[in-house]
């Protein structure tokens, strides 16, 4: 019988930084690392200002034998997942390899690498598709690079959930866990800005910000509310039954306590947030959590009016006004599977340091909401909860709960 | 983990090459006929393997208006006519039901990348431009670059509001989707799952992939027989498209709503190789660490499996490695187990590929027929089990293995158990 999920390790590769502790100073200050991104320029692409992570050498971090079979989500991936077992004092290679797995979400998969290869073929012809381009491009290409390169052959999975990926990974990898599995390597990467096709792609959906002023660009919860501004980078976690964990030392950041996900329509946000309201409400009955226990909510912010009105209008039917809620995605940008596991490592922190990160940028909004603004702000949260919705339909819902007390 | 809460199949679709609809599915299986021909779907000429299992599509055919057709990727097609097929047979009045309680799990490798790559050549200007046209973008091809669409769409269809995902673990994915379904049907989290997977890979970019790694036969002469699973001459798999969907539902509902059961989902399991992303070992070890896995959450030993369906995907180290894998699992008893591969019919769909292969082994369990390995004249001698060449068995079956592999090291196992008789 697993005692709780602990999360004992987390790796973060941010535009805010590499490291948690890189991402949680910047997210605690309420920096803003938006920016005009170099590889956008010229394009004439309606997207400008995006979430770029810099200062991460694949060189550094990997074998070149990897690197060059490898798309940048992956190599973030599998930087990640080495920071997260670090973090949690966890060499695998001392455990069963059957008990140790790998769940990663995905979005787009390895979209750089693909459009390389795509050009080859068209321009040059069939011939020229390199021998990579078959584990390269697809979905699950991380988890499978990670559990290799690791030697983790425990259970290996993929989820394409939209944004919500994140969350519904870590839900995956608990029941992994609750089935047996010692310990789960659980996250997002993405790495949407290097693929102009696949940031193209996303321009029908009409919610990527148009605006070229990276302190406007992303205002979430506010009438000057015009889209979201893409990110690339990501979090890995180490998931483990508590009691194993500290048996062998290990410290716990957080417990996670509950899931929930639904589903409310294809390509629209559902308008009325019912869909998210029974996400949160399947979490807290999970977690055995009342609604006034929740002391942040670490929130999706989409940034158009329709979609965070039904997000506020959720939090509050379910939660009340009063509950701190935050987004320090302003600051570096919503990265599709990647955003939840980041607001994750966000909530985790904020948990550890009895601090709530605040919302760069923005600051009067227009929802009956108390959204953290300008300052951190020390409340000492017991419990967060981490909100994700994707385009797709699906809303999800995970309860965090702090290690002790 | 036990719940007590056991999992019921009690409806199948299927749109395969060769069969679309189960009744044709079933009909050309048990036959041995194969649909494996020169490719149609694009122009093969420049390629090293010419040779695909393609369906003879029309989906205004198959009840798809078109509005929806036309929002649509093929796979995405091919799912939502098996969706309604599977809904239909297991009699389940979906506007009865709870939506909350109902969810979908459905598998694909390489999702919406036919229609990714038809917008890209048109908006790369032939790959002349890396910095696509963005003006010629269809406003809907975001639904082609992420596979989540393919879950949603399904769930539209059948008015779920409960867990909804795709799955996307490479050619392992229709087995994963199925499984991870039953999963959340035991744990609680939903009451019916309306679970699958889908695939039309049959496209320049995807055949170049496989080409460039010679993972794809060349047998470009004679395509009919191209799938060789286990046979001697066999020089690699022939890709294959198409879709399968399962009703999965709480057994004991399934039961008090008199629904007929084809049999139970009563084990799954899934493992890393953490060896090579495309490389296999000849050991097999960690496949056969899954179906040992898979058996023990069925409760069941290795001399219960009556029938397993193979992997069998016709490359030279595909076919070893599992024969190996189901050796190690199973022991004595797999020389005594008939073990086929659809995929000498059907080709190999990638993460379609197992969903089909469940829907097959429920129809064997309801026929008692092990369906056939077609092509197979000419045994590898390292592949020295039964592997059923090329005429149906009838055979009581009351268990049955499915295993897969696939890209990224992936090995899945899934037993399928009479839903009457002994409960485990």
């Amino acid at each position: 019988m697993v005692s709780e999920l602990a999360v004992t390790g987390i790796g973060v590769i941010a535009p805010t930084g590499i490291g948690l502790d890189a991402f949680w100073k910047a997210a605690e200050q309420g920096n803003c690392v938006l920016d005009r991104v170099d590889r956008l320029a010229g394009t004439g692409y309606p997207v400008r200002v995006a979430g770029e992570v810099r200062g991460f050498d694949p060189a550094e971090a990997l074998e070149g034998r990897i690197i060059v079979q490898t798309d940048l989500f992956t190599q973030f991936a599998l930087a990640a997942a080495d920071l997260a077992l670090t973090d949690a004092g966890l060499d695998p290679s001392t455990l069963d390899p059957f008990e140790v797995g790998v769940v990663t979400a995905s979005y787009s998969g390895g979209v750089e690498f693909g459009q390389r290869e795509i050009q080859a073929l068209w321009r040059d012809g069939p011939d020229h598709v390199g021998p990579y381009q078959s584990i390269a491009w697809f979905y699950a290409a991380s988890t499978g690079q990670i559990s290799i390169r690791r030697g983790l052959k425990g259970p290996c999975g993929v989820l394409v959930t939209d944004e919500a990926g994140g969350l519904d990974a870590i839900a995956h990898a608990g029941r992994a866990i609750r089935r047996g599995a010692r310990a789960m390597l659980v996250g997002g990467t993405e790495a949407p800005l290097s693929s102009p096709f696949a940031l193209a792609c996303q321009f029908g959906t009409g919610l990527l910000s148009a605006s070229d002023d990276p302190y406007t660009a992303y205002l979430p919860f506010t009438d000057a509310a015009a889209g979201y501004v893409p990110a690339e980078g990501g979090a890995l976690f180490v998931l483990e039954d508590r009691r194993a964990a500290e048996a062998r030392g290990g410290e716990v950041w957080g417990v996670v306590a509950g899931h929930g996900t639904t589903f409310s329509g294809l390509n629209r946000f559902d308008p009325g947030g019912e869909g998210l309201v029974a996400a949160i409400r399947a979490a807290l009955a999970e977690a055995g959590c009342a609604p006034e226990e929740v002391d942040v909510v670490f929130a999706d912010a989409v940034g158009t009016r329709a979609a965070d009105d039904a997000e506020a209008a959720a939090i509050r039917a379910v939660l009340g006004a009063n509950v701190p809620v935050t987004a320090p995605k302003t600051g570096y940008g919503r990265g599709y599977a990647a955003s939840a596991a980041l607001d994750v490592a966000a909530a985790l922190a904020s948990l550890e340091h009895g601090v709530v990160p605040p919302t760069p940028n923005v600051t009067a909004t227009r929802v009956d909401l108390d959204v953290v603004t300008h300052l951190a702000r020390r409340v000492e949260p017991r419990s967060a909860l981490v909100l994700a919705r994707g385009l797709g339909g699906s809303n999800s819902a995970l309860l965090l709960r702090r290690a002790s007390g | 983990m036990t719940t007590g809460r056991q999992v019921a199949v009690t409806g199948v679709g299927v749109v395969a090459p060769g069969g679309i609809g189960v009744p044709a599915f079933w009909d050309m299986l048990t036959a041995g006929r194969t649909a494996t021909r020169l490719a149609t779907l694009f122009d093969a000429t420049r390629f090293r393997s010419k040779v695909a299992a393609e369906c003879d599509w029309d989906p205004a055919a198959h009840g798809l208006s078109a509005d929806r057709a036309r929002r649509m990727d093929r796979y995405v097609q091919f799912a939502a006519v098996a969706a309604a097929e599977a809904v239909a047979d297991a009699g389940l009045d979906l506007d009865r039901e709870d939506p909350w309680r109902v969810g979908t799990s459905m598998g694909s490798a390489v999702g919406g990348t036919t229609r990714l790559e038809q917008d890209y050549v048109v908006t790369s200007d032939t790959g002349r431009r890396w910095v696509v046209d963005h003006h010629r973008i269809s406003p809907f091809l975001h639904l082609a670059l992420t596979p989540s669409v393919l879950a949603a769409e399904i769930a539209e269809q059948v008015g779920a509001r409960g867990p909804v995902q795709t799955v996307s673990t490479g050619c392992t994915a229709g087995l994963d989707a199925v499984g991870y379904a039953a999963q959340l049907v035991e744990e609680g989290r939903a009451d019916v799952m309306v679970a699958g997977a889908a695939e039309s890979p049959i496209s320049p970019i995807a055949m170049s992939c496989f080409d460039a790694i010679q993972a794809t036969s060349v047998r470009n002469d004679d395509p009919e027989h191209a799938s060789r699973p286990f046979d001697r001459d066999r020089d690699g798999f022939v890709m294959g498209e198409g879709a399968a969907v399962l009703v999965l539902e709480e057994l004991d509902r399934a039961l008090a709503r008199g629904a007929h059961v084809y049999c139970r989902l009563a084990g799954f399991a899934t493992f890393g190789n953490a060896y090579h992303m495309t490389g296999l070992t000849r050991e097999g070890l960690e496949m056969a660490e899954a179906i040992t896995r898979a058996l023990d959450h069925a409760r069941m030993a290795p001399e219960d499996v009556d029938y397993v369906n193979a992997h069998g995907s016709g490359t030279r180290q595909n076919d070893r490695h599992e024969t190996n894998a189901v050796k190690r699992a199973l022991g004595a008893h797999a020389y005594a187990t008939p073990m086929s591969s659809i995929k000498s019919m059907i080709g190999h769909s990638l993460g379609a590929i197992g969903a089909i292969e469940l829907a097959a082994c429920a129809l064997a369990m309801a026929h008692g027929v092990v369906p056939p390995t077609a092509n197979l004249t000419h045994p590898d001698p390292e592949c020295d089990l039964d592997y059923v060449p090329g005429t149906a068995r009838e055979r009581e079956l009351r268990a049955v293995l499915s295993v897969g592999s696939g890209f990224g090291g992936f090995q899945s196992a899934v037993v399928l158990a009479r839903a009457g008789g002994r409960r485990w």
